[in-house]
């Protein structure tokens, strides 16, 4: 094992609320990136993925814990990383170079040596010729081998990647891939780790010398394993596919344990999730769920979860909180890496829409807390309807602020659709559905059974 | 908080390829001579001001209304103009930063910026003036810095709010990737900052100086109490010629205003807003650009750039060499005493030391603040309940008055915005001719309205709605403009195609397609109206001086008389009326405009 560059021990990240409760975010982690190696960060979204590289990189500071660069605190190093980002973050009244040149500038670097060393690496990513362009008249893939001579002209010890083809086409994405692996197996930069954070799984195996998966609620490592499949890897052999499912079976297990709780020294209460009153309520839209569901069917009942993401051309942010949500709502079973429909789950992708609703009503009163508490509010109500701001705040006291907004978001979506209430946005409250007529509804209900 | 819709922005045809060959090839000696014309302009200027500045202060300076005077009047006042807006642009970056990035005084500077919006003018008068010719008092130099100062106050805010907010609203990653790539701070001012700033300054600039203008007359002449101060320039040169109904001279004063107006556009703003165009942030090109020859002309001058090679660029490059040295310098002490294992003690040690400092400042403040804020508030014992009671009675016949003029204004404004919008062939038209109208200040049309209303049998209650209305007008209309502009084709077609009658286009497409735009023209022009309320409901005219119940009155007539109490609960009065309207009025429908009526997504 190589020493480590940068060593995370026991780091995370929590934001206080103001009552008794904080939101962990991330749980205690413990984490290095060695010399010598590309490591990939997986997890779905809500894992605290990029909070974690910002810790990492010193960006952001943990709320306990300590990060070490070279074993030394990192706020007292002179630390020595680059950053890729999604968005590529270049400044579009610079031209190519002198986005390239402005690291060097804050470097105190004299413009003879600036320009020599620019110039060098936009040859390197292939950008010669592009030096007097700006940003915006380059095209997507161009615009990232920027983001990517930016990061390369300071020779940094360890190159950080927050997704950063996420935001280009697939082809192009291919190509930038592998002209990066390229440039790192033949040392043509002085980089000595690669950190790549990621959503697409397939582009973790095609890259990274280790892997790490992460789980949420509060993020916490699943697992952390190497790969040694040679390079050029060959996303059609066995070994590929085997491991892709392996991490596709990992995300959608649930944990055997949950990780480990942190004690807090002030004394305040931390709570895991899981332990919770509400559960997390994947963002998944009804009509989502009746695709999947749809579409197993086609598939005899059973399909592996990586196949159906690539048949959809989805990534695992895209799939695994529509499958979260079938399964909440029991609509189907995860086993092993396979997605497995349920009785209920083959009759609601069978039905005509009303009856769907009505499955989705029923599967929705009986497994989700907030929604059966949100319809017996309404009904113990005189006036038949009940401000929103009662459940933000019960919410609230669980999740952080953004992630209530979107529960609640999520809550009022499946409600409409199933008509379990009615929702008026500029009054926010909740209500009877208008045109409560619950005979006119089983009648069309029972004439599409027959 | 001003916002301008795009549709400010001129679109102009390029020219033939032909010629812009020509163009190219004949250019770079002539544009050095121009450049070195123009510097040696800028010198012959500054000798002359110099001379005048530093000069004995004259205090009853006649006013010639000779047009001949007129040259020098208005450098006059184009050089107060320019150096007040520079002032400002200082002063909003500064506060703006300090604002954005502080997080104990954020709260507190943001509200001192709402309150600081909504007093007029002349509130800062008597301060601003007795302490700049008590800080000179054998010098012009003072009256002119007072002059500045006064249209500096009604220029800075709305700069420096727009600094703040875009401060704010920087995209993450960019921020972050300043940080990792260790910018200074000097650097992180210059490369992400003051660029990603740039479009909103450019046009709340624009918004600030034609304020300056609006009340250029007031900050040029005034009397205060026993004294009367006048300063040669174009404001008072008007002022003068209202004031003793010599219409020649007022026509004189209204040309040359109107040329300078439009020549600081073409001189000016259009190079500017053509040379900001490469700091919108957009990840597109767009197709209309806005050109300028003048900006070419800086742009293609060998001698313009090769003066920023051996000045600007050496001078940047030792800069940030000084600022990494200091960074490298910094490291290395933190690292050593981290080695010596005294890092904690260090801080510390540092912290409590600047603790202590900044508690001993901010009760110098603090004490000081509790301190004039007292002895104003004892001012106030002074009050008669009869002047209160007036001043409580001017300030609803402003409040009337000012509802009264945003009412009318928006009658025309949005069937005729709303007819410009969606006719583009009318606006090609309609919009040059608009801009130029708009940017006449009122305040020097007014005496010839004012005449023209005496003579119907008209008094200054009406006038002073109509003048409110020649100032606030346009920033509706122009929303407007832009609102139906923005509103999508097919829900137009949809109208159409379903046979809506005209009361239902107008109450399902028009109006709420355009209501985001409105309130943000409404919201300007009603902070506007307040301010002008102050030139609008007091005037001299032909040697007498007209004025109608209002809390503009009152101030205008307590800073002539010297009442300084009367001034200062007119004032308070005034600002709390501002700010709680937008609070209670205007802050709610923007919300609502921010939500309910946001055309896409």
């Amino acid at each position: 094992m190589q020493p480590a560059i940068i060593r995370a021990e026991q780091v995370e990240k929590y934001y206080a609320q103001p009552s008794e409760n904080r939101i962990q975010v991330i749980s205690p982690t413990d984490l290095s990136i060695s010399e010598g190696e590309i490591v990939a960060l997986l997890g779905p979204s809500g894992s605290g993925k990029s909070t974690l590289l910002r810790m990492l990189t010193g960006l952001s500071i943990p709320s306990a814990g300590s990060v070490y660069w070279h074993e030394k605190p990192i706020a007292s190093a002179d630390v020595n990383v680059s950053i890729v980002f999604q968005s590529f973050a270049l400044f579009p009244w610079l031209t190519v170079f002198e986005n390239v040149e402005a690291p060097l500038k804050a470097r105190g670097m004299d413009p003879a040596e600036r320009r020599k060393r620019a110039m060098k690496i936009l040859d390197t990513v292939g950008l010669d010729g592009f030096q007097a362009a700006y940003p915006k008249e380059l095209s997507g893939g161009m615009r990232q081998r920027v983001g990517f001579a930016r990061a390369l002209v300071v020779e940094p010890e360890v190159l950080f990647m927050d997704e950063p083809f996420s935001a280009l086409d697939v082809l192009t994405a291919e190509n930038l891939r592998s002209e990066l692996l390229e440039l790192w197996q033949n040392k043509t930069i002085p980089t000595r780790a690669i950190f790549i954070v990621t959503h697409n799984i397939e582009e973790a195996v095609l890259l990274a010398d280790r892997i790490i998966v992460l789980g949420r609620n509060p993020g916490h490592v699943r697992t952390d394993f190497r790969v040694s499949l040679a390079h050029p890897r060959d996303r059609k052999a066995a070994a590929f596919t085997q491991l892709v499912d392996y991490i596709y079976k990992v995300l959608t297990q649930p944990d055997a344990q949950p990780p480990a709780l942190p004690q807090t020294a002030t004394g305040r209460k931390v709570r895991d999730q899981r332990h919770m009153q509400y559960q997390m309520l994947p963002h998944a839209r009804p009509g989502g769920i009746a695709g999947l569901l749809e579409l197993l069917v086609d598939h005899n009942g059973r399909d592996d979860i990586y196949k159906l993401a690539d048949d959809l051309a989805f990534e695992i942010d895209d799939l695994l909180p529509i499958v979260d949500a079938a399964q909440i709502l029991g609509f189907l079973k995860v086993t092993e890496g396979d997605a497995v429909i349920t009785p209920t789950g083959t009759e609601f992708a069978n039905s005509e829409i009303l009856r769907q609703k009505e499955l989705f009503r029923t599967a929705a009163l009986e497994n989700v807390l907030l929604l059966r508490q949100i319809v017996r509010a309404i009904e113990a109500k005189s006036d038949k309807n009940v401000s929103e701001e009662f459940f933000h705040d019960v919410l609230d006291e669980q999740f952080s602020e953004d992630e209530t907004l979107r529960q609640l978001e999520t809550a009022i979506n499946w409600g409409r659709y199933a008509e379990l209430f009615d929702y008026d946005a500029s009054r926010r409250r909740f209500m009877l559905p208008e045109n409560e007529n619950p005979e006119a509804e089983s009648e069309a209900a029972s004439e599409i059974d027959a | 908080m001003i916002r301008l819709p795009d549709s400010f922005s001129y679109v102009r045809s390029r020219e033939t390829l032909a010629r812009s060959q020509v163009f190219r090839r004949s250019w770079p000696v002539v544009l050095d001579l121009c450049v070195a014309g123009i510097g040696l302009a800028c010198f012959y200027g500054v000798v002359q001001l110099a001379k005048y500045w530093f000069g004995h202060p004259s205090p009853e300076i006649q006013i010639s209304l000779s047009p001949h005077a007129l040259p020098r009047y208005a450098f006059y006042s184009v050089v107060r103009i320019g150096l007040a807006y520079l002032l400002s642009l200082f002063f909003a970056v500064g506060y703006g930063y300090v604002a954005a990035y502080s997080r104990r005084f954020e709260a507190l500077m943001i509200a001192g910026l709402d309150i600081l919006q909504s007093i007029p003018v002349l509130s800062f008068l008597p301060g601003v003036m007795l302490a700049m010719v008590a800080l000179f008092p054998t010098r012009q130099i003072g009256l002119e810095m007072g002059a500045i100062l006064l249209i500096f106050t009604g220029q800075v805010w709305n700069m420096a709010f727009s600094f703040y907010s875009s401060l704010k609203s920087i995209p993450r990653e960019l921020s972050e990737a300043s940080t990792i790539y260790k910018f200074s701070r000097w650097q992180r001012l210059f490369t992400l900052e003051l660029p990603y700033a740039t479009i909103g300054l450019v046009w709340n600039s624009m918004v600030s100086v034609a304020g300056g203008w609006f009340f250029l007359m007031a900050c040029e002449m005034f009397v205060l109490g026993s004294r009367d101060f006048r300063l040669p320039g174009l404001g008072s040169y008007l002022q003068t010629a209202a004031s003793t109904g010599d219409f020649i001279a007022i026509g004189w004063g209204l040309a040359t205003m109107i040329a300078i107006i439009v020549a600081t556009d073409q001189l000016i703003w259009r190079p500017i807003i053509a040379w900001s165009d490469k700091f919108k942030f957009e990840q597109v090109e767009t197709g209309s650009r806005v050109t300028s020859p003048l900006l070419q002309l800086f742009q293609h001058s060998k001698a313009v750039r090769s003066l920023r090679k051996h000045t600007v660029d050496p001078l940047a490059d030792s800069f940030y060499r000084r600022v990494d040295e200091n960074r490298r310098a910094a490291f290395e002490r933190r690292r050593e005493s981290y080695i010596k294992g005294t890092a904690e003690a260090d801080m510390e040690r540092q912290e409590r030391w600047i603790g202590i400092a900044r508690g001993v400042v901010l009760a110098l403040v603090l004490g000081g603040v509790l301190y004039s804020a007292a002895h104003a508030l004892s001012l106030l014992n002074n009050i008669s309940w009869h002047e209160s009671g007036e001043i409580l009675k001017g300030a609803l016949a402003t409040f009337f008055r000012v509802n009264v003029a945003l009412v009318l204004a928006s009658l025309w404004t949005i069937p005729v915005g709303v007819a410009i919008g969606f006719h583009p062939r009318l606006a090609r038209i309609a919009q040059p001719l608009a801009q130029i109208a708009a940017s006449v200040p009122a305040t020097a049309l007014f005496p010839v309205i004012l005449l023209a209303l005496v003579q119907m049998g008209g008094g200054l209650g009406v006038g002073s709605i109509a003048l409110m209305m020649l100032g606030t007008q346009w920033y509706i209309l122009f929303n407007v403009i832009a609102g139906a502009m923005a509103i999508p084709n097919d829900l137009r077609e949809v109208a159409r195609l379903f046979k809506f009658t005209r009361a239902q286009r107008w109450r399902t497409v028009i109006l709420p397609g355009i209501f985001p735009y409105l309130i943000t023209g409404l919201v300007t022009a009603s902070g506007g109206a307040w301010n002008a309320s102050i030139v609008a409901e007091y005037f001299h005219l032909k040697n007498q001086t007209l004025q109608t119940t209002g809390l503009g009155a009152v101030i205008s007539a307590a800073t002539d008389s010297g009442q300084f109490q009367i001034l200062l609960l007119a004032t308070i009065v005034m600002a709390l009326m501002v700010v709680t309207i937008n609070r209670l009025v205007w802050r709610p429908l923007y919300r609502l405009a921010e939500t309910r009526y946001k055309l896409g997504a």
